[in-house]
């Protein structure tokens, strides 16, 4: 254990009680006197002209105040990334998928709003379409957009090493294709926003987002108005996963119909529109060979990628990169050769979802990688420790391992479960299978390019000395970081972790990246314990004058001062305090000097206490095209064991057991850290079994609802058995970085080892449904 | 045409004017404010505006506001006393039960009408009283750890 006072303890998250109780504040559970409610039009065809728009007729309805459509809201070009803006907030020359925006509109309610909807007459021309990435992909195929022939988002083309080479000198190559579906993110609150300019034309948005920063800046852009008279405040966010990590449609056009009206417009996306917005995980199709020695030393890998990007670019550069870039790691390579394609469709746009990029190839990886080990006759875990990175190595393709407990983590799991006792001794129709997995803790560049913090914060003192504030725009969006930046700045000033406060998600507070790449616990923990040095030097400079002692004597822990690790004779400051409070009835008391004491002498001396933290990462990675992808100031790291039962008659899962064990640095909150290591799982579970956004022939997605698209109940989990492994990270805030993400990288192919381990059936598409199963069984027993 | 209905919404008597229409989530977060119960999606699906209806829970986007006409509806407004938490309520603080919060107040609910009826429930049990509230951050087992450890907690007050 640690001597930590609040870091690395189970504390009870800060917004608990608020988030219990009910009085949390979501988006949607704001409204203002005089607001109006506004509706997107979607279009109902997923590749056509549009001719005309006529919206005379919903103008005139009564009730409605605005209409906007590409005409009114001008044709700014904005997306992700910048190298890749290819979308407008109205579609105006055609659309490109089922639920495309041609239109919103503003009424005095919901009704008058989806009313006028279906007064707004759209003349389109069907195009052909196409909705499969391999079709997409060939010559004649429909094109989505003019810029992007064949329909060719991005490309990416990187080796390291000598791979053909590689291959060649191995004793063994396997080779492994495989085929995720797309999955939806399904957080439980849809997003919404409300949309208010006030008199002196600055917006407020306040709007469900994973990262205020990037939607400030995108609206301010799209709406052409400052960036500074924008402000977004984010307030409490019912889960995000990646899809809520950029600037939407209806951010945007509740702005514009604010503005035009002169009055808050409030709008919510319905579980349908939820789906249609997408931007979730991608489907990936990868095709690996790899090549090891007889004694399982791995020598090369190439691997290609397919994505199905959908009819927008979204964060999909990122995404493509990452399909190679996350194979770098955690198993050492001679070389690696990664081919990736992006590829439109007549689908919604896929975007980033937790593990982004790395999820699907890692299952393919982690899948061929116990291919291998069974054709050379070795232990899974063992062929897997025989390779293994560990702290201070570095990857083919320059990702530096600052600390990695993976050794740990695999050694963890392999006697937590008892791998020893059941690998090869289970019966028929049951199984354990066994995966690995790493993911940046913070990408190291922004995604524009710029110079810019990727992290600032500010700590106020109340005058009194009795509370600390955290001022802060990253994005508390359900994983704690709220509460993880009151544990840092209350370590880091000793003080007590009830006596902290945090406001976040703000622009107008600091400038904060948000809540993506696993990010916040490291970046937003590193400036805010900078922040609260300064404070705690501030006021121990202040408080040395006074008593007359040496700045470094002083020391602060659970609410009091130390003087050379005594009381000290602070009689003069105290009877001050109480002096000035008389008549209060909480005088400080004890026989050390408080936090609260402490800190009024240094208001008294010096003003209001602030104190300002930033971070930015310093320079990562190599010099090749991309080399920025993958990037990161640290890297967490996991492995996990399933064990599972097939019905071989039917070919139904269940996942018995999982244990998992990840490595997040120093757990400033153990409670948290587990919570999103099950999280994560959960959510492989339902990639992996069973979740599958479906399309009808003409692009229309077929299950937009959460009891159609199935994610996991409480039903469907098991018991999970939680181990935090923590290395001592040098780039973390007192050792910590993160868990939010990499945790969820085995989880899809420990299950389908394990699904291979009791029925001889390895699984190559998801979702492995029962039916899919039982022909894979059905296949291989004709074999 | 509106109709006037009469329900007890937290221990106390309402009386509103509904459109045939509404649901009981829209009378309960639009007409009185009550936004705790939250709405994830209005097929009653995800389970995230749980309420409790005559001691059942339910989802209060399939029930019409007029047909609470004459009953109790406990919404997560009525569950804190005097400020002081819920014993389920401090069970999911504790024990990490909540992550986003979206799902919570449903969730709570649900595990309230199930420790009315069934004071000791069994794991499964609880798996099973909560398999209609969708959560996709916690991967649920904290909240059965809360709801096991709340279970306990009451049976502890109510022998005190």
């Amino acid at each position: 254990m640690t001597d930590y006072a609040v870091l690395n303890t189970r504390a009870p998250r800060i917004d608990g009680p608020a988030k219990a109780t009910g009085r949390a504040m979501y988006a949607d559970d704001f409204n203002m006197p005089g607001m109006l409610y506004a509706a997107i039009l979607q279009s109902p065809l997923a590749h056509a002209k549009i001719l005309n728009i006529d919206a005379s007729k919903a103008r005139k309805l009564p009730g409605v105040r605005a209409v906007v459509t590409a005409k009114e809201a001008g044709l700014v070009k904005y997306g992700v990334s910048p190298a890749r803006y290819d979308e407008t907030l109205f579609a105006y020359d055609k659309v490109r998928y089922v639920g495309d925006e041609v239109a919103a509109v503003a009424a005095v309610d919901m009704d008058t709003a989806q009313e006028a909807l279906e007064l707004i007459k759209v003349d389109y021309e069907e195009l052909p379409a196409v909705f499969d990435m391999f079709e997409a992909m060939k010559e004649g195929a429909p094109q989505l957009h003019e810029e992007f022939p064949g329909n060719m988002n991005a490309e990416v083309h990187q080796e390291f090493g000598d791979t053909d080479a590689g291959l060649e000198q191995s004793d063994l190559v396997v080779n492994h294709t495989f085929l995720n579906k797309r999955q939806d993110a399904a957080f439980i609150e849809p997003h919404s926003c409300l949309a208010v300019f006030g008199l002196d034309g600055r917006l407020t948005l306040h709007t469900s987002t994973q990262v205020p920063h990037y939607v400030m800046r995108t609206v301010a852009m799209v709406l052409q108005i400052p960036v500074g008279d924008v402000r977004v405040m984010k307030p409490y966010v019912g889960g995000g996963f990646g899809p809520k990590c950029e600037a939407t449609p209806l951010e945007m056009s509740a702005a514009f119909l604010a503005r035009q009206t002169g009055k808050p417009v409030k709008m919510t996306y319905t579980r349908q529109q939820v789906f249609l917005h997408s931007r979730a995980r991608h489907q990936f199709y990868a095709e690996m060979s790899l090549g090891v020695k007889n004694d399982g030393t791995l020598v090369a890998l190439r691997n290609k990628a397919i994505l199905d990007g959908g009819a927008y670019t979204s964060f999909g550069i990122a995404t493509v990169y990452y399909s190679g870039s996350l194979l770098g790691g955690p198993y050492k390579l001679k070389a690696m050769k990664y081919d990736g394609y992006r590829v439109y469709t007549n689908r919604p746009a896929c975007g980033a979802q937790r593990g982004h990029g790395g999820v699907a190839h890692r299952a393919a990886f982690e899948q061929l990688l116990d291919m291998t080990a069974e054709k050379l006759g070795m232990d899974p875990v063992e062929m897997r420790l025989k390779n293994i990175m560990t702290t201070g190595d570095m990857t083919v393709n320059e990702l530096d391992m600052s600390s990695l407990g993976m050794k740990d983590c695999i050694e963890a799991v392999r006697d937590g479960s008892g791998w020893k006792g059941k690998k090869g001794k289970l019966p028929k129709g049951k199984g354990i299978g066994m995966a690995c997995g790493f993911f940046v803790s913070g990408a190291g560049y922004p995604i524009y390019r710029s110079e810019t913090y990727h992290s600032t914060v500010v700590i106020k003192v109340s005058e009194d000395g009795g509370t600390v504030t955290v001022l802060t725009g990253s994005a508390e969006i359900g994983q704690g970081s709220d509460t993880t930046m009151a544990m840092i700045a209350a370590e880091t000033l000793g003080m007590t972790l009830d006596n902290v406060r945090v406001i976040s998600g703000d622009t107008d507070l600091s400038v904060d990246l948000g809540a993506y790449s696993s990010r916040q616990t490291l970046m937003t923990g590193h400036a805010t314990k900078e922040a609260a040095e300064q404070i705690r030097n501030r006021i121990a400079q202040y408080l040395a004058e006074e008593m007359g002692c040496d700045p470094s004597s002083i020391t602060f822990r659970d609410g009091v001062v130390l003087f050379d690790g005594q009381p000290g004779n602070f009689e003069k400051i105290r009877s001050n305090y109480i002096k000035e409070h008389r008549g209060w009835t909480d005088p400080p008391h004890g026989e050390y000097l408080t936090f609260r004491e402490a800190a009024r002498l240094a208001f008294l001396k010096g003003g209001t206490l602030v104190g300002t933290g930033k971070y930015k990462p310093p320079r990562l990675g190599g010099s090749y095209k991309g080399a920025a992808v993958g990037t990161s100031p640290a890297y967490g790291c996991s492995a996990q064991v399933v064990e599972v039962t097939v019905d071989l008659e039917t070919g139904e899962v269940t996942v018995d057991n999982m244990t998992d064990a990840h490595d997040c640095g120093l757990a400033i909150n153990r409670t948290l850290v587990e919570g999103q290591m099950q999280g994560s799982l959960s959510m492989g579970l339902g990639e992996c079994l069973f979740e599958e956004v479906k399309f009808d022939s003409r692009g229309r997605v077929l299950n937009p609802s959460l009891g159609e698209y199935k994610i996991p109940t409480a039903l469907d989990m098991p018991k999970v058995k939680s181990i935090i492994v923590e290395s001592n990270e040098p780039n973390g805030p007192y050792g910590a970085k993160e868990v939010g993400e990499g945790a969820i990288m085995p989880t899809i192919p420990a299950i389908l080892n394990a699904i291979y381990d009791a029925t001889g059936a390895r699984m190559n598409e998801l979702p492995v449904s029962s039916e899919r199963l039982y022909m894979a069984m059905e296949k291989q027993r004709g074999e | 045409m509106k109709k006037i209905i009469k329900l007890i919404v937290n221990g106390e008597k309402v009386e509103a004017a509904v459109e045939p229409n509404r649901t009981l989530v829209q009378l309960l977060r639009e007409d009185l404010g009550l936004t705790g119960t939250k709405h994830g999606c209005g097929l009653g699906d995800c389970g995230a505006c749980t309420v409790i209806l005559d001691g059942k829970p339910v989802n209060s986007c399939l029930v019409l506001a007029a047909q609470a006409d004459g009953r109790e509806v406990l919404t997560i407004e009525g569950l804190a006393e005097n400020g002081k938490l819920h014993p389920i309520q401090q069970a999911f603080v504790d024990k990490g039960a909540i992550q986003c919060g979206f799902c919570t107040p449903g969730m709570i609910l649900s595990a309230k009408a199930l420790l009315d009826a069934t004071p000791n429930p069994t794991e499964v049990e609880i798996r099973t009283a909560i398999s209609g509230n969708l959560c996709r951050c916690t991967g649920y087992q904290k909240i059965v750890e809360a709801i096991q450890a709340a279970g306990q907690a009451l049976a502890g007050t109510e022998v005190s």
